[in-house]
């Protein structure tokens, strides 16, 4: 008989008690807690600062603030969101959800992974630190293009770097983390092509951290020796380049937007065939899929680059790249509607969310390929029609994905079932809003609104008003959220084991609420067999 | 403890502290850097905090190791994380290859009006472009950054198709000397891990003391490189070139030293008798991290000095 033995003071398996239980903690539920209730406190700042955007942007002319200070507004929303709550979250859910999926009873490294969490609350202080810094937050976008964020920035910028040096190593740390359980904490039992294709994706996405992660290190890292050590990496008047810091950066950006996309795929992978009650299509085909995504994540970097200067021969080859991830994206896209054809569906509220992402995300991959033909990107490059494209993926790709996830495993996590009725209420607010708020955004884009800046002449007046309205309702619809998730906590209903009567998967065997380490006894061939997403 | 046991570690205060002590030096670095006064006594005191957690919590994992607590399961998951960890060093060290390959191939030929781009020679007038040293402004010349350039004199008729930076550094003196020491030291290294598996102790510590020696002397022939390099006026701003060999030789040198302490703490551990034929992954992951130095240190010497 095998048993997980947890060495002096955890002899119970039971959590710790007090405050200390949570600083110091080693469970992967633990932690996996920590990090989704941080970027969620995330969000809600970084929707904030958005709400501050729209508001500037609700009328032509110039509304509430500095120019410089909506610069400051769009570079650290940006900058939360991805960093701060798309990224947390994901490894959040991958923390709650790896080590039940394959049938372990932790992490590999549950240390290690205790520190990841706790430099994101530093990492993330430090940042937020600069507004209230001399010169004031970093303004010069998300992308924190060279020279702006080297010879033109304030002295927080040094702030930021740090705080991105500190939120890459929580990232490395949490992916070689997750490698390592996966490849060597998956029940014995399981094979590869057992594994759920949450986990699948999970692993494929830990390559992609480990492999952009610490090329964002150097790249922040050169902009601080230019900035206050003279070196002359992206500088023409020394021999460097401003236009090399945009290829390392896009060497990390582009594999990082599919960091923030793959676990997505997954999330979603789970869901719809639960609710189609069918087996999902085309299993092999989603990971073979989900891997050369992210091979060709790492060769098209510099399709943001069409309008910077490059060789003919590179605007070409990155253009055909670019094309070439629609044909995996689409065989995923093909595969969950296949699940669903003909599946005696329902549309509970996680159904809803992971339906809606489908049609949603696809809108945006749609966008991505406009923006991927060179010669039309001339016109569409540093217009609205990019951030509409960008927040169709991550917002109703991304974090639909990740509150898609929320609900399905909510169940399992506090072992209550949140009420049904409000969250579909959210969720019919919230999509409703959200089209509201951004698809405007594409005519704004296509009519030559350029991004990033506070005020616009007026043929673009109606679109951003209505785009403003959308916006604060979307915002608003986060405060009923909040309340979903609370009440569900405090006074949920009892919730069985598999509150999805056709789920399948390894962690709809434990108790309605998870127990504190998830197998103590790794599953059987047969279990396994039988919880498989492959059959 | 056999096999299939699973074992979880109980929690610890170590991360936090770890977290305590990196936050404090960033912000102690970032201040001193702006001039503050407390900024480096802050970046200190970081380093203090860090450096006493990584004791505190490496001493605990080898205490725990040595009491038997650990299994094979747990050796497996630290061999996983060591090794991708090495990765995410390599791509880290990727990165600033990049930028050599990137300025060497393409920026610095742009800026002299090669392949007719938007860089034209009236750009920069009279500029001839040559790769080691980017003579192509007058002594003094302010960067955009502020700070001000001082060019050593470069040899007539030299440019970036014919100049290679053994124009600047030769790269068959100390540069070689080093790459001997340190692939002397990779050979050392095995031979220790050789005895450890046989179990002849006394040869162990002979082969780690020659390799961590080997490693100390190469780091003295690089302060010694490095001070010839500034004498000769080439600086961390002198243009790109001086940016890339500093950055990537500096990293390097770096990681040497990392490497030569965690030898010698392997060295006492080996001393304490914490290892045996069959355990020693404490000694294997660091063997790795000082190979990886090496190969790192073999494409610095090709593309840095050489080439
Ligand atoms: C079908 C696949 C996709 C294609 C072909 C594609 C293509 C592109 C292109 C060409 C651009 C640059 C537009 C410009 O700046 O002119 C772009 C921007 C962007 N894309 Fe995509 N994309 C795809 C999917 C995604 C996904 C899945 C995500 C994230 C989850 C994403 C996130 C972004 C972001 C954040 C930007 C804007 C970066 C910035 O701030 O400039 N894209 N995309
Ligand atoms: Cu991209």
């Amino acid at each position: 008989m095998t048993t997980a033995t947890a060495s002096h003071d955890d002899h119970h398996h039971g959590p710790e008690k007090g405050l200390m239980r949570w600083v110091k903690t080693t469970n992967h539920k633990d932690i996996g807690s920590l990090y989704m209730w941080f970027a969620f406190i995330m969000l809600l700042i970084g929707g904030a600062l958005a709400m501050g955007i729209r508001a500037e942007l609700l009328a032509p002319g110039m509304q509430l603030m500095e120019p410089q200070f909506f610069n400051s507004l769009t570079t650290m929303h940006g900058l939360i969101m991805v960093f701060g709550a798309i990224m947390p979250a994901f490894v959040g859910l991958g923390n709650w959800l790896i080590p039940m999926m394959v049938g372990a009873p932790d992490m590999a490294l549950p240390r290690m992974n205790n520190w990841s969490f706790w430099i994101l609350p530093f990492a993330g202080g430090i940042l937020l630190s600069t507004f209230f810094m001399e010169g004031g937050a970093p303004a010069f976008g998300w992308t924190f293009y060279a020279p702006l964020s080297t010879t033109f920035a304030p002295d927080s910028t040094d702030f930021f770097i740090f705080a991105v040096h500190l939120l890459g190593f929580s990232s490395i740390m949490g992916a070689i983390n997750i490698i390592a359980t996966v490849l060597n904490m998956r029940a014995p039992e399981m094979k590869l092509m057992d594994m759920p294709l949450f986990v699948w994706t999970w692993l494929i996405t830990s390559f992609l951290l480990i492999g952009a992660m610490p090329v964002l290190a150097g790249a922040v890292t050169m902009m601080l020796t230019d900035r206050n050590f003279g070196t002359a990496f992206f500088d023409a008047t020394g021999g460097g380049d401003p236009v090399m810091f945009q290829h390392i950066f896009w060497f990390f950006g582009h594999p990082e937007v599919y960091i923030m996309i793959l676990p997505a795929f997954g999330v979603v992978s789970h869901i719809i065939p639960t609710f189609a009650r069918k087996p999902l299509f085309g299993y092999s085909s989603m990971v073979y899929a989900t891997a050369s995504i992210a091979f060709l994540s790492y060769i098209v970097w510099a399709h943001h680059m069409f309008l910077t200067g490059m060789p003919v021969a590179g605007e070409l080859y990155f253009m055909y790249a670019t094309m070439l991830i629609a044909v995996p994206t689409g065989v995923k896209v093909f595969n969950w509607i296949s699940t669903m054809w003909r599946g005696s569906m329902t549309f509970e509220a996680p159904m809803l969310w992971a339906v809606s992402f489908v049609f949603l995300f696809t809108i945006g991959g749609f966008s991505g390929l406009m923006l991927g033909i060179a010669p039309a990107d001339i016109q569409y490059h540093d217009t609205y029609f990019v951030v509409a494209h960008f927040h169709y993926v991550l917002v109703t790709g991304a974090l639909w994905s990740i509150i898609a996830a929320t609900f399905y495993w909510l169940p399992k996590w506090t072992g209550k079932m949140y009420n049904e009725g409000l969250a579909k209420v959210h969720f019919w607010w919230a999509i409703i809003s959200v089209n509201v708020l951004f698809f405007p955004q594409h005519f704004l884009g296509l009519a030559g609104m350029p991004r990033r800046i506070p005020d616009y002449s007026l043929q673009f007046a109606d679109f951003n008003y209505i785009s403003s309205i959308g916006g604060f309702a979307f915002g608003a619809s986060f405060i009923l959220l909040t309340y979903i998730i609370i009440d569900c906590v405090r006074n949920g209903k009892p919730a069985e084991a598999r509150p999805w009567p056709s789920a399948k998967g390894l962690e709809w065997t434990l108790e309605p609420k998870a127990q504190y380490h998830s197998f103590n006894t790794p599953p059987s061939r047969k279990l396994i067999e039988q919880e498989s997403q492959n059959s | 403890m056999s096999e299939q046991e699973y074992y979880v570690p109980h929690g610890t205060y170590w991360p936090i502290i770890g977290s305590i002590g990196v936050s404090t030096l960033f912000v102690g670095f970032a201040n001193q850097m702006h001039g503050v006064e407390w900024g480096a006594s802050v970046m200190a005191l970081g380093l203090a905090i860090t450096v006493f957690m990584m004791f505190g919590w490496f001493g605990q994992v080898v205490n725990e190791s040595t009491n038997g607590m650990y299994n094979k399961q747990v050796d497996r998951s630290f061999r996983w994380g060591m090794s991708w960890f090495i990765f995410s060093e390599v791509m880290f060290f990727a990165a600033f290859f990049g930028a050599l390959f990137y300025a060497r191939a393409l920026s610095v030929p742009w800026l002299g009006g090669a392949d007719n781009n938007i860089f034209t020679p009236d750009l920069w007038n009279a500029f001839s472009a040559s790769w080691h040293q980017m003579a192509f402004l007058a002594p003094g010349t302010e960067l955009q950054s502020g700070t001000t350039m001082s060019f050593p004199a470069v040899p007539e008729g030299l440019t970036i198709e014919n100049a290679t930076p053994a124009d600047v550094v030769d790269p068959w003196g100390l540069p070689a000397l080093n790459t001997a020491l340190l692939l002397a030291s990779g050979v050392t290294l095995t031979y220790a891990h050789h005895a450890l598996r046989a179990g002849h102790r006394n040869q162990i510590i002979g082969w780690l003391v020659a390799t961590i020696a080997l490693g100390v002397a190469f780091l003295g022939f690089q302060i010694m490189e490095y001070s010839h390099a500034y004498a000769d006026g080439l600086k961390m701003t002198t243009g790109i070139y001086g940016s890339t060999f500093y950055m990537l030789t500096g990293f390097h040198g770096f990681h040497v030293t990392v490497g030569a302490i965690m030898l010698t703490v392997i060295l006492y551990r080996v001393q304490k008798g914490h290892f045996d034929a069959d355990n020693h992954f404490g000694f294997e992951g660091v063997a790795w991290y000082w190979h990886f130095v090496d190969v790192v240190w073999l494409g610095l010497f090709v593309f840095v000095y050489w080439l």
